[in-house]
């Protein structure tokens, strides 16, 4: 039995719930004998990979989703021997460069080149490589993409799938058609959550496809999720019937209002543990930055607010460039502390001397 | 008998014409369908010759000097994407060394390998063969071979080391062309043994008289001020407008009339109403309102890169805001940008720009 995420997935352009002009679009666009490169992208669950799916069944059918996955060989210059997962059919090669991190120029030359000399099955003029995470590519294997992309124009098609164009390349963004996936609104969540469950044969009040809407934060495969989960809790659906959310976020939230109690190096230790537990079951940095930031500047004025920010700003970029994100995480936590802090003291200060 | 004998060696004659036949229709349907194989506009439109070359005088001058028979010194081109760096110089070659231009030249780009090995090797071995002074139709030509290296910015400063020695010793038989973006990426040891030109950003109603041709040569119909918004969306980068423009054809199918909106969308520009509306968020002063806002760019999928941009433009022009306000904004910009680029997350470098406009407008 599949998750109803992958049960009730769109097959074919014509299903698509949402972004029925794309779809159209589209269309024509696998119709007319120049098929560009294309660069989808948009936030996550917004539907970029059932696009994808989309659009390389309507140009090869069915095959296109008899999907192998093989582990691939590729030797780096220096003799070096990497591995990366791929998914391939008959007609296309999927592929995540980023996983093998710095080498991921290797990949990406290597793999286009591969795929570009052997030419595709029956009478279809190319064949298409999928690139996940393109956002996530060192500036290297941009820079190797761009001219492999219009040299093996002949026989391959790439398309690139990222979460947002910023760190794409403007040379590799003017090869491309781009293809922005806004996340689904409100209204047309709840439209989705209502089909899948009158597919799976459930009664659903509207006010509880409202309320997992709202909390899926417009993205589309979290409600479904979210709808699974409430289901198995329990069914028949009561009035108020409790949401289930993910548990990090939770947590997130329980360590946020400890930090706000008490400003103290005991309490900082306490939040590290907190943090520590948080990045062992791999919640990625920025989303932790995101949801402390969230919480904390709910007891905050403006000023102190636009000062929170700032410093979340910093110490997120910097856990990027650092390789241990727990001590930017703790910065954060610990300039927080100290910010608010002095904030509260003068607020004191200041009732002192009004009496 | 005879006249089975006959049928029959008449009709395996016939047989043999007709499937002669076929196959000859299907080889001329063949290669009439490789002919009427659709080319990227940005490759069928590249300049054949040097003189349809738009705008880069200076350098089109200089190798019109060299077509009727002066030295070819090693070039270094350099300027922002899409001004017709590697369409100059292929056009170059195609007229120095005609049709099979490809032999006499080696195209070296990021996406071959080329780190020192391979500049020792290869390009070691391809500059120190000899070339005749005639072609093979005999039409005299230069003595030499062309080394093209395109995006050198991308090469490694020890392949880049490597080159030196290389260029001079071969300077008989080879000549190098080195194309990048920026000029400041290559080393002073190299840039001192070309002559560099500069390649600047294509003006606009140059772009306007490409995008016109191109557009009544492919039938493209469009709505008056379509090709002025796809002009402001490239920046002076003429491959990027053509393929907005292709693109735009493509995927609204042959008979659309292209309208401003399509362009916006497939350039990838922010509506202007978009930034209007962060900065009004930010002039209320209100946290959750900019929060809010800001949100809703990320849920549209719009780039943060791209508002930045956008949003430098739209405070530059801006009349309500003080010029130590603007300075303020424009410092925040450019460092939030940086983080971006660097790894930064969208959400929390447009919260950071966003509160920092809040404090210093309000």
């Amino acid at each position: 039995m599949s998750m109803w995420v992958d049960k009730y997935r769109p097959r074919s352009l014509d299903e698509l719930d949402y972004h029925k002009d794309m779809a159209q679009n589209l269309k024509h666009l696998v119709k007319s004998p120049d098929f560009p490169h294309l660069l989808v992208y948009g936030p996550s669950g917004a539907g970029k990979k059932t696009r994808i799916a989309a659009i390389l069944r309507e140009l090869y059918g069915p095959g296109a989703d008899r999907v192998r996955i093989q582990r691939q060989a590729f030797d780096t210059p220096s003799k070096k021997k990497i591995e990366i997962t791929t998914y391939s059919s008959n007609y296309h090669i999927e592929v995540n460069p980023s996983e093998v991190g710095f080498q991921d120029r290797v990949v990406v030359q290597e793999l286009i080149k591969h795929v570009a000399e052997t030419h595709p099955l029956d009478q279809h003029p190319f064949k298409v490589i999928v690139l996940q995470e393109v956002d996530r590519l060192s500036k290297d294997a941009q820079d190797a993409l761009r001219r492999t992309m219009e040299k093996y124009i002949s026989s391959c098609r790439l398309i690139l799938c990222a979460l947002s164009t910023s760190r794409v390349t403007p040379a590799i963004q003017s090869r491309c058609l781009p293809l922005r996936v806004a996340a689904p609104s409100k209204n047309q969540i709840v439209k989705v959550l209502q089909i899948v469950s009158k597919k799976e044969g459930i009664i659903m009040p509207l006010e509880l496809a409202d309320r997992i809407s709202d909390s899926a934060d417009g993205n589309l495969r979290r409600a479904i999720l979210m709808l699974e989960s409430c289901r198995a809790e329990k069914y028949p659906f009561v009035d108020k019937q409790p949401i289930v959310e993910p548990d990090w976020e939770k947590y997130l939230r329980e360590t946020a209002f400890i930090i706000v109690q008490e400003q103290s190096p005991q309490r900082l230790l306490l939040v590290r543990e907190r943090l520590y537990e948080l990045l062992c079951h791999c919640i990625p940095a920025d989303l932790i930055f995101r949801g402390l930031l969230k919480e904390l500047v709910k007891n905050c004025d403006n000023q102190l607010k636009a000062e929170v920010c700032a410093e979340a700003a910093r110490c997120q970029w910097r856990s990027t460039r650092g390789s241990k994100t727990i001590i930017h995480i703790e910065e954060f936590v610990a300039k927080f502390m100290a910010i608010y802090k002095r904030f509260i003291e003068q607020a004191m200060m200041a009732d002192d001397f009004d009496d | 008998m005879d006249a089975f004998l006959k049928t029959g060696k008449l009709g395996k004659s016939a047989g043999r014409s007709s499937e002669s036949a076929v196959s000859g229709v299907a080889g001329s349907q063949k290669e009439s369908k490789k002919k009427s194989w659709p080319v990227p506009w940005v490759e069928k439109y590249r300049p054949r010759n040097i003189d349809d070359v738009v705008q880069q005088e200076e350098v089109v001058a200089v190798l019109g000097k060299i077509l009727t028979g002066a030295d070819l010194p090693n070039l270094l081109f350099y300027g922002p994407p899409g001004t017709g760096k590697t369409s100059t110089i292929l056009a170059a070659a195609r007229q120095l060394f005609g049709d099979n231009y490809k032999e006499r030249i080696l195209e070296l780009n990021a996406s071959d390998e080329r780190g020192i090995s391979v500049i020792r090797e290869k390009v070691k071995k391809f500059s120190q063969q000899t070339a005749s002074a005639t072609l093979p139709d005999g039409r005299p030509c230069p003595p030499f071979k062309l080394i093209i290296l395109d995006e050198a910015d991308a090469m490694t400063v020890a392949a880049q080391s490597a080159l030196r020695r290389t260029m001079e010793k071969e300077t008989k038989s080879t000549r190098f062309c080195l194309l990048c973006n920026y000029l400041s990426r290559i080393i002073p040891p190299i840039t001192s043994r070309c002559s560099k030109f500069r390649f600047k950003p294509l003006k606009d109603d140059l772009i306007l008289q490409r995008l016109e041709k191109i557009c009544s040569e492919e039938g493209v119909r469009f709505e008056s001020g379509v090709l002025k918004s796809l002009i402001k969306a490239c920046e002076g980068d003429l491959r990027r407008a053509i393929t907005s423009l292709q693109s735009c054809h493509r995927l609204k199918g042959k008979d659309h009339v292209l309208t401003i909106v399509d362009v916006e969308e497939l350039s990838g520009l922010v509506p202007l109403e978009r930034i209007e509306e962060l900065f009004t968020a930010c002039q209320t002063g209100n946290y959750d309102k900019v929060d809010e806002v800001v949100e809703k760019m990320s849920r549209n999928g719009l780039p943060a890169a791209k508002v930045l941009d956008q949003f430098f433009h739209f405070v530059l022009e801006s009349g309500e805001l003080t010029d130590a306000q603007k300075a303020k904004i424009f410092q925040k910009i450019s460092e939030c940008n940086f983080r971006l680029m660097d790894g930064g997350s969208e959400y929390l470098q447009l919260m950071d720009l966003g509160t920092t406009i809040m404090l210093s407008v309000a």
